[in-house]
């Protein structure tokens, strides 16, 4: 077999697994959009202050110590003690559920009714808040977070392919995890929508606000669930991409790579974030390997965009959106 | 000796006139944003360093100095605000510490007659000072960075780089590139091949770049990163394997930042420097004395001995070198912004004055003049011991290419001087 050949097969692989990393952001933004009609702009920042919080817990950092100690004097830093991985995952969902309720209560409630441009600058606005006081709790050092995911390269594949093509292909044991987590995650959220009562609200409310209202689902216990899934989601993702590079803010920016999957797989469906980060993570690495080296690579970015607005211009809804036909 | 007689004599000089306004050093910091982590290390360095001295031995020349922070967030716009609300306080030289901030204020800093100083940033042909007057990149700049490495890897292979091949990992940007044309000169010199592999900001996701080096097997790689980048390629390469002892990065990519997240992965990760690393010197007793347990230190006082904060101490201390230097000239304390840039431009930095300092081998020895704004262009090698988490100087201070690096200064800088009908000084 040609070398470029198996070189491809290795870069369509390693494709499919980034693609799954940019699924896991896409499917935070999914979930809300879907529940409320509000494309959530601080998605990213969640999964920042999610993977933050957690390292602190784990780490038994004391929250806000620079301002306390700005404000009492003294010098404390960390409780004096570590929490285990599990149980910090725990605590730190209960925080997201916690910062969904605020969200709610503080933000969300009063905007019922409001225009959808609205509520995206109200997301804007949540997006700085949350990641000022993401600093401000747990300061902006880069911090290290080993949850116990294995990392590096995959000797099981490596050799295997090694005796069928005569290269080892590399794939990363982080990303092979986090395909299985992805898989697990989707199947668990739909099954959660599909088969549980408070799912079925949830697509209630998607559905139509006035008739879930009408049979007595209350919106805002609804939203609030949703957001702590969405924040669920967040960590998720956090954790994933923080322990690639270390939990510090450039981890917001991997918003950016959820755009152009959102606008391919569309903004209401689960299985889309899925199908669309794949194309996106193929479709990117591809194009990086067989034109990259004729214009001087980086194309990636600028590709995932281009090959979104293609599949936008036949189909504007995304793969799996909800075709929208309004009646005059 | 004389630079003692000369403290005392300034010393008697300010007791016996007026009361004299503070001597100002804005400090361009990025404490918030996705760079705080690389900018609060220098920010803390910077002022405690100023502190020391105002505490320690009362100012400069017996004048204190005054530290002005100006959160820029590591954003040009914010960064040329920073500099219009501060010019006016007496500001006596700027350091941006932004490349893109430098080029904005290069022709406002000349214009408004403040010196700069862009410390292994900003822009690489401003070390000629016929063109630049008010702009200073001593003691190293990219393109001695990008021959420094040339040459450590010229001497780990007996002199001859010939058939081996070279990959830069850089960040697709103008920082990125600064030296990439330094290092296609010198594979014409040296025989090596050379194989550029862009990352696009902010540098989250780098598989394919590393897949390719995966494939291409290049001897060794260099870095110009910054920020996340830096993180995801050192994973990276631990992921791939790829023997880290002949992966070294610019000075930008070789901080405890970027070598902690991958934990054991990068050990033996080297990083070329224009300073010592460590808190191993007689100046950090005094630090501790003075600064930290007299709780006047700028941050929480955790970053001292990192390399980022070495950078901003070494930054004040070449700052502050420069105000005596500009005081000695000037025979007046209360220097103002052209004593200053005059000092500046004659600075000579000399082991025995960076022993007299309590900072022995602390950088480079090097020498200012009007024609060359750089210094003496010497480069070191650090490397990362993952296990005791430390970095190590791994190799002297040496002198880069300058016979590649002088052709394209003069070019580049003859190119600006052109463009801005700049009348070569220094005559």
């Amino acid at each position: 077999m040609p070398d470029q050949l198996i070189y491809a097969m290795e870069v369509i692989l390693n494709g499919l697994m980034a693609g799954v990393l940019y699924a896991l952001v896409a499917l935070g933004f999914v979930l809300i959009y879907k529940a409320s009609g509000i494309f959530n702009y601080a998605q990213g920042v969640m999964a920042l202050f999610a993977a933050m919080t957690l390292v602190g817990i784990m780490n038994g950092q004391v929250p806000f110590a620079h301002l306390i100690n700005a404000i009492f004097g003294g010098h404390i830093t960390h409780f004096g003690w570590n929490i285990p991985a599990l149980l910090a995952i725990i605590l730190t969902m209960g925080v997201m559920v916690l910062l969904a309720w605020a969200v709610q209560h503080f933000v969300m409630r009063h905007l019922v009714g409001q225009e959808p441009i609205i509520l995206f600058m109200a997301t804007i606005g949540l997006a700085y808040f949350l990641e000022g006081v993401a600093d401000l709790m747990w300061g902006s050092e880069i911090k290290t977070l080993d949850v116990g995911l294995p990392q590096g390269i995959n000797l099981w594949i490596d050799e295997t392919t090694y005796n069928i093509f005569g290269y080892g292909f590399f794939i990363d044991n982080l990303d092979i995890v986090a395909t299985i987590i992805a898989a697990l995650l989707v199947a668990a959220l739909v099954a959660f929508s599909q088969y549980t009562k408070q799912g079925r609200a949830m697509r209630a409310v998607a559905d139509d606000h006035q008739a879930a209202l009408s049979v007595g689902i209350s919106l805002n216990f609804i939203w609030v669930m949703v957001w702590s899934v969405a924040g669920f989601v967040a960590l998720v993702a956090g954790i994933m991409w923080g322990t690639k590079s270390g939990v510090q803010f450039s981890l917001s920016l991997i918003a950016l790579k959820a755009l152009p999957v959102l606008m391919l797989g569309g903004f209401t469906s689960i299985p889309g974030a899925i199908v669309g980060g794949l194309i996106i993570g193929v479709g990117e690495k591809l194009f990086e390997f067989a034109v990259g080296p004729l214009v001087g690579g980086a194309t990636e970015n600028w590709f995932a965009y281009v090959l979104a607005l293609i599949f936008l211009v036949f189909r504007p809804q995304g793969l799996f959106g909800e075709k929208i036909i309004e009646r005059v | 000796m004389k630079m003692k007689l000369a403290t005392v004599a300034l010393s008697a000089l300010m007791a016996a006139g007026p009361a004299m306004a503070d001597l100002v050093f804005p400090s361009l910091s990025y404490r918030t944003g996705p760079y705080a982590a690389g900018g609060i290390p220098f920010a803390d360095g910077y002022a405690d360093y100023f502190t020391l001295l105002n505490e320690r031995d009362g100012g400069i020349g017996g004048v204190p100095a005054k530290v002005i922070e100006c959160e820029t967030g590591y954003n040009t716009e914010k960064g040329v605000e920073c500099y219009e609300s501060t010019k006016g306080e007496g500001a006596l030289v700027y350091q941006p510490l932004s490349t893109g901030i430098t080029y904005q204020l290069i022709p406002k800093v000349t214009a408004d007659g403040i010196p700069m100083h862009t410390m292994g940033y900003g822009r690489t042909s401003a070390k000629n000072g016929k063109v630049f007057s008010h702009v200073f990149n001593y003691p190293a700049n990219y393109w001695d960075g990008a021959s420094g490495a040339i040459n450590y890897l010229l001497e780990e292979n007996g002199g001859d780089l010939s058939g081996k091949k070279i990959a830069l990992v850089y960040h697709n940007s103008a920082y990125g590139k600064e030296p990439i044309r330094t290092l296609e000169e010198l594979s014409k010199k040296h025989g090596y091949e050379l194989i550029t592999l862009p990352v696009d900001h902010p540098g989250q996701e780098q598989k394919s770049q590393w897949l390719q080096i995966r494939r291409d097997k290049p001897d060794y790689v260099l870095m110009w990163g910054w920020g996340v980048m830096n993180q995801v390629a050192i994973q990276e390469a631990a992921n791939i394997r790829f023997p880290m002892e002949n992966f070294i990065g610019i000075w930008w990519s070789g901080s405890e930042n970027d070598v902690l997240p991958a934990g054991d992965g990068a050990n033996g990760y080297k990083a070329l420097t224009f300073h010592n690393v460590g808190s191993d010197y007689p100046l950090y007793d005094d630090l501790k004395k003075y600064v930290l347990d007299a709780g006047k230190a700028a941050g929480a006082g955790d970053q001292v001995g990192t390399v980022l904060y070495n950078r901003g101490l070494y930054a004040a201390m070449l700052a502050a070198e420069a105000a005596k230097k500009a005081q000695e000239i000037s025979g007046k304390a209360d220097i103002t912004a052209a004593d200053m840039r005059d000092g500046m431009e004659a600075l000579e930095m000399t082991e025995e004055k960076m022993a007299e300092l309590g900072l022995p081998n602390f950088g480079p020895i090097f020498t200012v003049t009007c024609e060359n704004h750089g210094g003496d262009a010497l480069v070191g090698v650090t490397q990362w011991d993952a296990a005791s988490k430390t970095w190590t100087l791994i190799s002297d201070f040496k002198p880069t290419d300058g016979e590649v690096i002088g052709a394209l200064i003069e070019e580049d800088s003859g190119a600006y001087a052109a463009e801005n009908n700049i009348e070569p000084r220094c005559n």
